[in-house]
């Protein structure tokens, strides 16, 4: 009984500029970002704070019209929201006032019937691992419980793309590793295209079939990095650190040497 | 049951105990004859007037015609300030044209409109009525227009994402979302009605608890006035109790509310 995804399609992100008016100067703050994600990829997204990567997300999930260039899935232009993309905040953004069952039922729109809309929530709810909880209030859940939510909420629509802006940056290490383990495995189960906004290095290579690294402001994809590594991925393993190191010095390379060291 | 009422106790003792321990200061003060009992008479016999005022049902009456006047008057008043709040907040075109307006009505104390109500529509309820209703239609106002317009973007881009219509927005996310700040507006407009009500009486009445304390004053009952001076006080206590009641119930996600 549920929603069969439409065939998962290329999204394409060519010549994409983007610039902000602050009174009366621009700011740059994507420049010449060229890159594709193939159906079912799993990309992540690493560059220096502030440089342009969350607003990357906003532009594809259409929060954003204003930019030069093209973003297209499956070769239709993107121009503005809709429910084939799916969006988890570095905050869960839970609505207070809702039930976590009534949070994830927002989600959806109008095109099921009541039952089926019952069956999609049990079903996200069982997916997500909180089916004890749909009758709690966001404050009562932990960070960790609340992200899952957010999750579940993004996915009731089946999106083919799902953005994630560092969605465990808030998140304390430990369940930050449980999370991980946790979007791979929905990941695998849904088959959807996801990019993934980081500044964790490790988790950037932990979950993306690709990473890529983009430059300070304005922000360009410096370099696009596969990641050939077996999953499950061990985080120690000799490729693994290897990798880390690899994209450690591209990511830094630019970054100055503190005026206190530089004797 | 007694647990639960020993933990209240406990935990409002100072609050109950300074009032008991300055009355018992006046009570002996009084009886020394340190106070002249003309201008201040002891609790004690203000306790006594009041309790026949009770079973005369005196001041049961004066106070109940005084709330329904405040009860229609907040209606009135409420209703009109929700309606033009939300015009305010969402209606950008509105607010801009009706900002000089409001800004040099909002400011007027409901008082000063009490002459001009009395030439208007003379004194009977109709004028007392709209006073009250002046007082809480800007109270309310405010604080819808501001509540709405003080929504987290956060929780509107949420729904953008989600393909959201106009109608869901404003009923799921919006509504919802400032309603706490909409019932500051209801519980602070009730509270200025309250207080309205008997300066509108004081004025020109011929009946309601501010009535009561002027004819009292009139006849030089000190004892009266001020049995009537803190029935105000005693209802407004209660009014206010059964409104953050009330929000506790409504608002039972408002995390906010749980802590004070």
């Amino acid at each position: 009984m549920s929603v069969t995804a439409a065939k998962s399609q290329t999204l394409v992100i060519e010549n994409l500029n983007k610039t902000f008016r602050i009174k009366n100067s621009t700011v740059e703050v994507l420049k010449d970002v060229n890159f594709a994600v193939k159906p079912g990829e799993f990309i992540s997204i690493i560059g220096p704070s502030g440089c342009g990567k969350s607003t990357l997300l906003r532009l594809v999930v259409g929060l954003d019209g204003e930019f030069d260039g093209g973003i297209s899935l499956g070769g239709n232009l993107i121009k503005g929201p809709g429910v084939n993309r799916g969006m988890v905040f570095q905050e869960a953004r839970l609505y207070p006032w809702l039930t976590v069952e009534e949070n994830i039922f927002f989600g959806l729109g109008q095109q099921q019937s009541p039952e089926e809309k019952k069956y999609i929530v049990q079903e996200h709810l069982e997916l997500v691992g909180l089916e004890s909880f749909a009758k709690a209030y966001p404050h009562q859940l932990s960070g960790g419980m609340q992200q899952r939510v957010s999750i579940a909420r993004a996915l009731v629509n089946r999106p083919q793309v799902l953005l994630l802006d560092e969605p465990f940056g808030a998140l304390d290490a430990m369940t930050r590793i449980n999370m991980q383990q946790e979007i791979l495995r929905i990941w695998e189960t849904e088959k959807t295209t996801i990019l993934l906004v980081t500044h964790d290095i490790d988790e950037a290579i932990f979950l993306g079939d690709r990473v890529i690294v983009m430059s300070q402001r304005p922000a360009t994809t410096k370099t696009i990095i596969p990641v050939e590594l077996p999953r499950p991925r061990d985080r120690n393993s000799y490729d693994f650190i290897k990798l880390r190191k690899e994209i450690h010095t591209k990511f830094f390379a630019e970054v100055e040497v503190p005026f206190a060291y530089s004797i | 049951m007694m647990k639960k009422f020993g933990g209240w106790l406990k935990e409002n003792i100072l609050a109950l105990a300074t009032p008991v321990v300055l009355l018992g200061v006046w009570e002996i003060t009084s009886q020394m004859g340190w106070i002249r009992a003309s201008l201040l008479p002891p609790p004690s016999v203000i306790f006594k007037v009041l309790v026949e005022l009770v079973k005369t049902g005196e001041i049961f009456a004066n106070l109940g015609i005084s709330i329904l006047r405040v009860a229609e008057g907040f209606i009135i008043g409420a209703t009109l300030g929700l309606v033009i709040g939300v015009q305010v907040a969402l209606v950008k075109k509105f607010r801009t044209a009706a900002s000089l307006i409001f800004g040099l009505l909002r400011p007027i104390p409901v008082l000063a409109w009490v002459p001009v109500l009395i030439l208007w529509m003379g004194i009977d309820e109709g004028s007392k009525i709209t006073v009250i209703a002046i007082g809480s239609f800007w109270t309310v106002l405010v604080n819808v227009a501001q509540g709405i317009r003080n929504v987290d973007k956060k929780y509107l881009e949420v729904a953008t994402i989600l393909e959201k219509d106009r109608k869901t927005l404003l009923t799921k996310v919006v509504l919802p979302a400032s309603l706490p700040a909409i019932f500051t507006g209801v519980r602070v407009g009730i509270d200025v009605a309250w207080r309205s009500v008997v300066a509108a009486e004081l004025i020109a009445a011929s009946s309601g608890i501010g009535y009561m304390i002027m004819y009292a004053r009139e006849l030089s009952q000190i004892d009266v006035v001020l049995v009537g001076v803190l029935s105000i006080g005693l209802t407004g206590i209660l009014i206010e109790q059964l409104l953050k009641l009330l929000e506790k119930r409504l608002l039972k996600w408002n995390v906010n509310l749980h802590e004070s």
